[in-house]
């Protein structure tokens, strides 16, 4: 990975809450580099500033200092234009994705829409055809779907057609926010290997969030461990897992139950 | 005469025990907005000894949370009784009328943790009130003096600061109401405790706190049983006894957790199996295997075996007919092969 460009890098950014005595440090010096055809779990316990970051890097808050750097430039927002066009390279799924769909529209819409988002002129058959070749990316029959609205599907099948949506819209960075924690080990399985396909396929760079080790570790090259804010631990996800040096690394192992190994609840 | 010396002597034989849960042939439905029935739970049967841990596991929508609903005897529209009977610790729970079942039963004989229990709780009430509440009806003599008492004796010795007590639910955090929520719930010693995915809403760290919480109520003996629905397989393993794999319905396969995890037989498991993602070293090689295609539609059924749709090993006796339960040993599975036929070809296809 690391002879690949350098897509979105950041220097001591810092992210605070609140003011004078409640201030509060969410996101404390943190310094990343993610590469292109990279992908990248950032993994901590509820409350250790994963989604902060995540959501810095999205660009919906603003970092209280620090530097990000994209594509070698710093990231700046002078205009919502600006940020506009930056949505064009980074999208992101969400943890729910019961709340990610407009309930009052039929799911065709939901593609139909980001074939216009990219500017896209086509007749009818041409749209019905890519919508096509984007379920079929995740194993969804477009003409099961057609003319149904998202509460007529199961969570695994929505969460699919997120990543349809991706598909799509091939940004540069997808930013995957916890999406297996509300869907079953089985659909987890299929969503992991869409996003490895993804990244296969489209060179695509993806950070992965989440609180499940064992996931961290299945789907990413690198893993970053977060402990309050600040990054405890990087590296190669294997050599991580099988030597983590820091001890909440350790600890963050040792509480994933295993099947090879007995489980210390003590 | 001390514990060592009596393990050491080695013929105390256990008591033969008896079977606290006994369910037979239980069918449930859903009746829809069309009159059409959905049997979510069909024809059902198992049983629970007295001291021991099960697992129900299956994808989501194979009817897991209806079959824990349904054990409770308390049934509200949508959901109907079907058929068969449900024997809690000797009484026949389908019996009882509603009265009845609510005073003697709920929270005495058997006590369940709905799967968004944390949500339950009412924001503007102390933790204390929903304990009063309870006890108001089961335990009608006790003072307010006396119910705090007990109250927090039972959250001392669970580890947990009787100061909870006081708070308000959006004081605490999600793995602590958790936590809170099942130190409630069992606070009249049931003899069995349904617990419909109590961690899944719980990161990693909180999900360890919540398991050690229901160990220790086994280990102290406020409950004698537990039912635990999730679909995580590798927390299965480790915190109970037997595995029962439920399929659009049914039960397919029933064993220890061992023979589940590393020895199943019916070919849904098999699968199920492959997509167990653990932090163990080889783990990044093995590819994980996803079920192709969806469960099928409850409101019409195929017949014969319902896993045959899915099944890479599926013939066409496969989906005629009424599929068996074949017994092995203490196992149980549903599936027209014999294990052999079943084993070679799994060891054909690691090939």
């Amino acid at each position: 990975m690391k002879n690949a460009d350098v897509l979105l890098s950041g220097t001591n950014v810092v992210k605070e809450f609140g003011y004078g005595k409640k201030k509060m440090t969410a996101v404390n010096n943190v310094n990343f580099a993610f590469h292109e055809g990279e992908i990248i779990s950032i993994v901590g316990e509820s409350g250790s500033g994963k989604t902060t970051l995540a959501k810095i890097l999205m660009g919906l808050l603003k970092e209280t200092s620090g530097d990000i750097q994209y594509k070698g430039m710093p990231r700046q927002f002078r205009s919502h234009k600006d940020r506009k066009k930056y949505w064009k390279d980074i999208q992101a799924i969400f943890q729910d994705p019961f709340s990610s769909f407009n309930l009052f529209h039929k799911v065709d819409k939901l593609l139909l829409d980001c074939i216009e988002l990219q500017g896209l002129k086509l007749t009818k058959e041409e749209q019905f055809i890519k919508m096509k070749e984007a379920c079929a990316f995740v194993n969804l029959k477009f003409e099961e779907l057609f003319n149904k609205y998202p509460f007529e599907l199961s969570g695994g099948q929505m969460q699919r057609l997120m990543i349809a949506r991706i598909f799509m819209l091939h940004p540069k960075i997808l930013i995957a926010d916890e999406p297996t924690s509300m869907i079953d080990a089985c659909s987890r399985s299929t969503i992991l290997d869409m996003l490895l396909k993804l990244r296969n396929e489209n060179n695509m760079t993806i950070i992965f969030i989440t609180h499940d080790v064992g996931l961290a570790y299945y789907i990413s090259d690198t893993l970053c461990i977060m402990e309050k804010g600040k990054i405890v631990e990087s590296g190669p996800a294997e050599e991580i897992i099988i030597n983590p040096k820091h001890r909440y690394t350790q600890q963050l192992i040792s509480d994933v139950p295993k099947i090879h190994e007995e489980w210390n609840l003590a | 005469m001390s514990l060592n010396a009596v393990e050491l002597m080695g013929d105390v034989s256990p008591a033969p025990r008896k079977n606290i849960l006994d369910v037979q042939g239980l069918k449930t439905y859903y009746k829809t907005r069309l009159k059409e029935n959905v049997y979510a739970v069909d024809g059902v049967s198992f049983a629970l000894e007295e001291g021991k841990t099960l697992g129900i596991a299956g994808e989501s929508g194979c009817g897991k949370s209806t079959l824990a609903l349904s054990l409770m005897g308390f049934y509200f529209p949508p959901l109907n009784f079907g058929s068969g009977s449900i024997n809690i610790n000797g009484i026949d729970i389908m019996k009882l009328n509603k009265e009845q079942l609510r005073k003697q039963i709920l929270g005495k004989e058997i006590a369940y943790i709905p799967q968004a229990a944390m949500n339950a709780l009412n924001p503007t009430l102390k933790i204390i009130r929903f304990i009063e509440d309870m006890m108001k009806e089961h335990r009608p003599d006790l003072t307010k003096k006396q119910v705090w008492d007990i109250a927090a004796e039972r959250f001392k010795t669970l580890n947990l600061s009787p100061d909870v007590l006081q708070s308000y639910p959006n004081e605490l955090s999600g793995g602590m109401k958790q936590r809170t929520v099942i130190a409630i719930s069992t606070i009249l010693n049931p003899k069995i405790l349904v617990a419909d995915e109590p961690t899944s809403a719980l990161d990693v760290t909180s999900q360890k706190t919540v398991i050690k919480l229901l160990k220790e109520l086994l280990d102290k003996k406020f409950i004698k049983s537990l039912v635990f629905i999730t679909h995580e397989l590798p927390l299965l393993y480790h915190v109970t006894d037997d595995i029962m794999v439920m399929y659009a319905g049914e039960i397919v396969e029933r064993g220890s957790a061992h023979q589940m995890i590393f020895d199943s037989l019916h070919p849904y498991t098999k699968k199920l199996m492959g997509s167990i993602i653990v932090p163990e070293e080889g783990m990044k090689e093995n590819r994980l295997t996803a079920i192709p295609g969806t469960p099928p539609n409850l409101k019409n059924v195929p017949s014969g075996c319902r896993f045959a749709d899915r099944c890479s090993y599926a013939q066409e006796e496969c989906k005629q007919g009424d599929i068996p339960n074949r017994y092995v040993g203490d196992r149980v599975y549903r599936c027209i092969f014999d294990p052999d036929t079943l084993k070679e070809w799994y060891k054909n296809e690691e090939r």
